[in-house]
């Protein structure tokens, strides 16, 4: 349905593909920022979490890769990966599900924008929205727990919340598409994240979890995400921090997640 | 010269299963019309507008919309294609303007903003959040997102449904201006004064079949369905004897039609009476009231109205 459109050919003219989409996640902002919900949800949840998890815990250490680190070094990045979930995953699933069930999506779909562009422009600003709560959490992280992360692994970081984001946003986009209705959205998205987050080490750190919980968590992203954005502040490591393997895992993650959407994805509400 | 054909469907069926929402129908809509779809629910309208809009595959037949089969229609072909839908789909974080600014932004040669604002009657609310509109607004917000890509062809499903009367007025109004600016406007209502307003053609569906085709004054043989004459004698008197009428059958209650009971001897006998040629039987009833000095002050001369006959239309329908 959706035909193929290069730069330049949609959109007024002399817009390209990528002002389209930009045009389409400022609205999605747009919108996101004015949403009490997804404020709270997204942006004081994980700051309020920061706050009581290194306030309660952050001068005991605990032994992650063989060397003692502060519990606040360690519970920055494990929230900053629940932001960056919540940003992405929540929230997307949430306002998609919303969305199409109210028929906002069917009657964007009659206008001449290109699919890609919708499911894009939500995904941008989803990412930016992770950018923003990472940024924020770690400004408080640092600031007031004195937790470090060094300016040599500052691009790895970038790099995992994006990688993060982006999965979480795929992975959203195939959920979606097995929640049939609006009211459903918020309690079962909590029931996937909730369990996950235990298990993988955002509230519990992995060395309390066991090994068995531990290896049915390297099953799923949140793990990966957690490992990929422990690896930049963990203290003198040599290298510039990239989880390598977390992060295939993730795009691995976000390949199905994209595959399950595109096959299963619908515009129109699927309730009543 | 033949009205050029802008939408064009033969033989549409779509089957849910065993379930035959459509079953054959043939309709062809001209350009610069006010093509009005009526019928029940459940009467296959929304499944035939969906299909025409392009979002339902069919089973079987040819739909052209504007040239193109809607199934396999593209962003050119979107862009020449407004709709309104039935469900509500206004974004409910974003004021009017920006909705109506984020849906400019998908067209390439899109109206100005602030233009279609004023033409739909929201200019006063145009920084009013779409979750705090009234239903009436919402709906004119809903237009305006379907006009601000210039549109050719224009789908309005039941766009005045829940207005009060001069909301719905001001909404006829529009749609009447829109015609004027050479749009083609398929409209689906349930309002038959709304349809006898606006429409230049009726069309009826019932059990996914048309049942009747015509313009309001022509739909169903309304045209030429027969006169009907009632009036009250006194007491007492007897009615005169009228060229070419006949009484008017019993109709049941559910037909929709008032019940041909008489009234009680005492205040005078209601006759309700049919004719093909009403001036006949009145003349020759006037001459008779006032020779007899009868003023006969109730008298009515009633035309089926559009109501009547779409009520008929229907029901005859399996």
């Amino acid at each position: 349905m959706t035909g193929t459109v290069g730069a330049g050919t949609v959109g007024r003219p002399g817009r390209t593909a990528v002002a389209l989409l930009a045009h389409q996640a400022r609205y999605d902002a747009l919108s996101f920022l004015r949403n009490r919900q997804a404020r709270v949800f997204t942006l004081a949840l994980p700051v309020l979490l920061l706050v009581i998890f290194s306030s309660a815990l952050g001068n005991s250490t605990i032994e992650v890769a063989g060397t003692q680190i502060k519990q606040s070094t360690y519970y920055l990045p494990a929230i900053v990966a629940l932001g960056t979930i919540s940003a992405s995953f929540v929230s997307l699933v949430i306002s998609v599900t919303t969305q199409r069930e109210s028929g906002i999506l069917k009657r964007r779909r009659a206008a001449p924008v290109p699919a890609w562009v919708l499911i894009g422009g939500r995904t941008v600003t989803a990412v930016c929205t992770a950018g923003v709560i990472a940024t924020l959490l770690l400004v408080i992280g640092s600031a007031g727990y004195g937790a470090t992360v060094s300016g040599r692994t500052l691009p790895a970081l970038a790099v995992a919340v994006v990688t993060g984001a982006v999965t979480f946003c795929a992975v959203g986009y195939a959920l979606v598409t097995f929640i049939r209705s609006a009211d459903a959205a918020q309690p079962l998205v909590q029931i996937v994240v909730l369990p996950l987050y235990f298990i993988s080490g955002v509230f519990v750190p992995s060395d309390r979890i066991g090994t068995v919980l531990t290896d049915i968590a390297k099953v799923f992203p949140v793990y990966h995400l957690r490992q990929a954005l422990l690896k930049p502040f963990e203290p003198h490591a040599a290298t510039a921090g990239f989880a390598v393997g977390d992060l295939a895992i993730l795009a691995a993650w976000a390949a199905l997640g994209l595959a399950v959407a595109v096959l299963r994805f619908r515009w129109q509400p699927q309730g009543r | 010269m033949a009205a050029e054909t802008v939408i064009a469907v033969r033989g549409l069926s779509m089957a849910y299963g065993a379930v035959e929402a459509v079953r054959g129908i043939d309709l062809e809509v001209n350009r610069g019309e006010v093509f009005a779809f009526l019928g029940p629910n459940g009467a296959g309208k929304t499944t035939t507008v969906e299909i025409l809009e392009g979002y339902r595959r069919r089973t079987a037949g040819e739909v052209s919309v504007l040239g193109v089969d809607p199934e396999r229609a593209g962003a050119d072909w979107r862009r020449r294609v407004g709709v309104v839908l039935q469900e509500s789909a206004v974004e409910p974080d974003l004021t009017v303007r920006e909705c109506v600014t984020l849906y400019a932004g998908y067209y390439a040669a899109g109206l100005p903003v602030a233009e279609i604002i004023d033409l739909v009657g929201l200019s006063e609310s145009a920084e009013v959040r779409g979750g705090r509109l009234s239903g009436g607004q919402r709906r004119r917000l809903e237009v305006a997102l379907a006009l601000v890509g210039d549109p050719e062809l224009l789908f309005l499903d039941e766009p005045t449904t829940g207005f009060d009367p001069s909301a719905r007025r001001a909404a006829w109004d529009m749609i009447t201006g829109l015609q004027g600016l050479g749009k083609t406007i398929f409209l689906t209502t349930h309002y038959m004064d709304e349809a006898e307003y606006l429409a230049d053609r009726i069309c009826v569906l019932a059990a996914g079949q048309i049942v009747g085709m015509g313009t309001p004054d022509t739909l169903g043989g309304r045209d030429s369905a027969p006169a009907e004459i009632t009036f009250t004698v006194p007491a007492g008197v007897t009615p005169p004897d009228l060229p070419g009428t006949r009484p008017r059958p019993i109709r049941d209650g559910a037909s929709g039609g008032r019940p041909a009971a008489e009234t009680p001897q005492t205040t005078g006998r209601r006759i309700e009476l049919q004719t093909d040629s009403p001036m006949d039987a009145l003349g020759a009833l006037a001459a008779w009231g006032l020779q007899q000095g009868h003023t006969l002050a109730d008298i009515e001369v009633h035309r089926p109205t559009l109501e009547e006959i779409y009520l008929k239309l229907t029901e005859a329908a399996p």
